[in-house]
């Protein structure tokens, strides 16, 4: 009983400061992941000490990684793994060596023996997945150059680090476990030979068998049983879970069950993963900081230095733009959550020191914190820079005569018709998966964020002479409603509307051209309905005709009054009573005309 | 060799509120149920005027009389059916070089007024005997090379008796009747 009501108020400490620190972190322009971290050290045995065991959190919560890897195996279909051969083993390879050689040399220099710096070297080479790949979602940088490298690079950390980790017990003076080396090794080998054989002929039959019971919560429970079974299996072999978990998601990718697997896992793969970065922040030994400060610090700077300055050397043979390099850098410059486990398995095999591991995690675990510290302060570089990079941006986007911000379904549509006149349209567009039809059609495309000045100044927009607003997102639409007429006013805009409200917002802002998204459609619908029903289609049409004209007169009525909340409705409930009330009596009228003169 | 036994005639019926109409209505539901005939409803087809031109072209292609029925308004067909011209009847397929698609087609214009005949005369409420508001349409119909037939003309059409309007729907069936007969 006391177990239970431990492990409830864990999960009431984690929740509550996760819930407190997140938002006010992401706030405060800093990000997800260092407010988890952040929120970590607060609970942790240093901060306010609401936890004291911080490391069978830390060993749970590892299973928040399993299941992003898991995750990301199942995005990856062995063929568009066998497509990304050249980034993810060329450049992958190369930033292994580049990172790793430098960094085992420093450590061999400050007297660790050849074996524990060959294999910290290694481990400290690779990047935080975690931390990298939810910064990219964050800052919708998947699609962009230095995100796809960064991508195939912590790629390539994840299968490579199948064979460090189960090869650094070969490194030690005496393996721990009574196994000799090449023993772990081969069962290495044979564990994963073992997750292809489950992956390929037995999982999909017992799928199938389950999906067919059609009971959502057993196949959600089938799908955790699988991930944590196959970490088991793995784990058992002496290799880490997250290596089986992603084999197994690479197999199950081209699986119809696909879809229902990822929808399935994704929440505990959010949870988990916080939780994950709470227990990083939670065993950052704040002991082992003040016992050894300087040489922590050394540390620290010396993996962040040195990572970051070998990344940026080589990002220009991955194919990163020169401006993003340092951004590239920034993203993978941290330790990772590989280098925990392989600090674990070498002090096991005694190729490292007790106090040499502590001292590491701690290094990785600090620059893990610090990522979003470090991309900060490239957001603060390159703001810098953008304005000097003004005039040389705008060239990119020279001859442009309308910016597209957005290009889903609406903005499709809108600039199929600019097409046709052969108008010169450039595309602003941060959702990857539009990419390849983007590139299809012959636009100039630029990634990212369209709220950002010096992304719109690259795309022309100080010679442009229209700029299409068709993004989803309302308050992102808003923002680059008031940048563009604040920094552009030669502009003229065209914009989608979500809603009423974003509506009456665009308008009140002076866009003439607001476009409720669904409306049209709907009147469209409803004329449909009325002619279902016998009416006219010309009728039909004139009674929406009439509809609309009404309905935006009402809309225009409601100007002045949005914004206060009370009069909002009220005028809202009144006009819908009078559009009602309006298109009675133009019926009405209708039939006294038939009435009285007669028609033709 | 145009198409012959199917849709050889085809009626082009423009009028905006067909089912509050009295007089138009009635001349239609008299040829109701005739062979060969295609009643081609413009306001029903083209609520938004977004005229499709080609498959146009193609039913008038098929026909050997064509009939344009429609009320006047100000003097003139309803809007649609002026867009229908504007855009159908296009340089070098109706007129000019190589415009022969509709030549020697028949013509015949089925039409009503609201007001009685008394208020087309030269001192009527309407300043100009009917006659002089033919042209237009008639002209329309030459100008493609179309042989115009004897228009049927129903006027005063607002107030129209129900006997009156019987009269006219058997006479307008009996023209086409007699048509088919003598050319179908």
């Amino acid at each position: 009983m006391a177990e239970e009501g431990s492990l409830l108020r864990d999960a009431l400490v984690y929740l509550g400061a996760a819930v407190v620190c997140v938002p006010l972190a992401k706030r405060l322009g800093l990000g997800s992941v260092l407010g988890y971290l952040l929120a970590g050290c607060a609970i942790g045995p240093w901060g306010i000490g609401l936890v004291k065991d911080t490391v069978s959190t830390l060993h749970f919560a590892e299973f928040g990684v399993v299941l992003m890897l898991f995750l990301i195996g199942l995005e990856l279909e062995v063929k568009r793994l066998v497509q990304m051969r050249g980034p993810v083993f060329g450049g992958g390879g190369l930033q292994m060596v580049a990172c790793s050689v430098p960094l085992a040399a420093g450590l061999l220099l400050l007297g660790l023996s050849w074996q524990g710096a060959l294999a910290a070297g290694l481990a400290m080479a690779m990047s935080s997945t975690a931390i990298a790949v939810q910064t990219m979602t964050e800052r919708n940088l998947m699609g962009a150059p230095a995100g796809k490298s960064g991508f195939a690079v912590l790629l390539f950390q994840d299968i490579a680090a199948i064979p460090v980790i189960a090869l650094v017990p070969l490194l030690g003076v005496a393996a721990a476990g009574g196994d000799s080396g090449w023993m772990q090794a081969g069962k290495a080998l044979a564990a994963i030979a073992g997750v292809i054989v489950i992956g390929r002929f037995l999982v999909q039959p017992l799928m199938r068998l389950i999906a067919r019971a059609d009971v959502r919560e057993i196949f959600t429970a089938f799908a955790l049983l699988l991930v944590i079974g196959i970490a088991q299996f793995v784990s058992l072999a002496g290799l880490s879970m997250g290596l089986g978990a992603f084999l197994a998601g690479v197999l199950l990718a081209s699986s119809e069950y696909r879809h229902a697997l990822e929808a399935d896992i994704a929440p505990f793969k959010g949870l988990l993963l916080g939780l994950f970065f709470i227990a990083v922040g939670m065993s950052v030994d704040f002991g082992l900081v003040l016992s050894q400060p300087m040489l922590l610090v050394l540390l620290v700077a010396g993996l962040l230095g040195i990572k970051a300055l070998a990344l940026a050397l080589i990002a220009p043979r991955l194919d990163v733009a020169p401006r993003e390099r340092w951004l590239f850098a920034a993203l993978l410059a941290q330790g990772g959550e590989f280098a925990f486990v392989v600090f674990g398995v070498a002090k096991q095999a005694q190729v490292l020191s007790v106090e040499w591991e502590g001292l590491l995690t701690a290094a990785v675990a600090i620059s893990m914190a610090g990522t979003p510290l470090m991309l900060i302060a490239f957001d603060r570089l390159t703001a810098r820079n953008a304005q000097v990079q003004r005039e040389a941006d705008a060239i990119d986007g020279h001859g442009t005569e309308v910016i597209m911000a957005g290009f889903g379904r609406y903005g499709q549509i809108i600039s199929r018709l600019l097409l046709g006149h052969d108008y010169r349209i450039t595309v602003l567009e941060h959702d990857p998966d539009q990419i390849d039809l983007i590139r299809r059609f012959g636009f100039k495309v630029y990634y990212g964020d369209a709220t950002r000045l010096d992304l719109l100044e690259a795309a022309g927009a100080a010679h442009a002479k229209l700029l299409v607003v068709a993004i989803d997102d309302v308050d992102d639409s808003l923002a680059l409603v008031d940048l563009a007429r604040h920094q552009f006013p030669h502009l003229r805009i065209v914009a989608r509307a979500r809603n009423v409200r974003h509506w009456l917002e665009l308008t009140d802002r002076g866009i003439e051209a607001a476009e409720r998204e669904t409306f049209e459609s709907a009147l469209r619908s409803g004329r449909a309905a009325l002619e279902a029903l016998g009416i006219a289609p010309f009728e039909a049409r004139e009674v929406a005709d009439s509809f609309r004209r009404r309905n935006l007169a009402t809309l225009r009525g409601m100007l002045p009054h949005f914004r206060d909340e009370q009069k909002f409705i009220a005028v809202a409930k009144s006009g819908a009573r009078e559009l009602e009330e309006n298109l009675r009596r133009d019926r009405e009228a209708r039939g006294q005309a038939k009435g009285s003169r007669g028609w033709q | 060799m145009r198409g012959r036994g199917r849709d050889v005639i085809l009626v082009v019926y423009a009028h905006p509120h067909h089912t509050r109409s009295i007089a138009q209505r009635g001349l239609l539901e008299g040829i109701a149920g005739l062979p060969t005939v295609t009643v081609h409803r413009l306001y029903d087809r083209y609520p938004d005027f977004d005229i499709d031109v080609t498959a146009e072209q193609a039913l008038l292609a098929k026909a050997r009389l064509v009939v344009w029925q429609h009320p006047i308004y100000w003097y003139s067909p309803p809007a649609l059916l002026k867009q229908w011209f504007e855009v159908v009847l296009m340089h070098g397929w109706a007129y000019g070089e190589g415009g022969t698609a509709l030549a020697g087609t028949d013509c015949l214009w089925v039409t009503t007024t609201g007001a009685p005949e008394d208020g087309y005369t030269d001192n009527g409420l309407h300043a100009h005997p009917f006659e002089s508001f033919v042209p237009v349409v008639k002209q329309t119909a030459q100008f493609c090379r179309m042989r115009w037939l004897d228009p049927v003309v129903v006027h005063g059409a607002h107030r129209i008796s129900a006997p009156d309007l019987a009269r006219h729907a058997a006479a307008y069936r009996t023209r086409l009747v007699d048509w088919i007969e003598a050319r179908g």
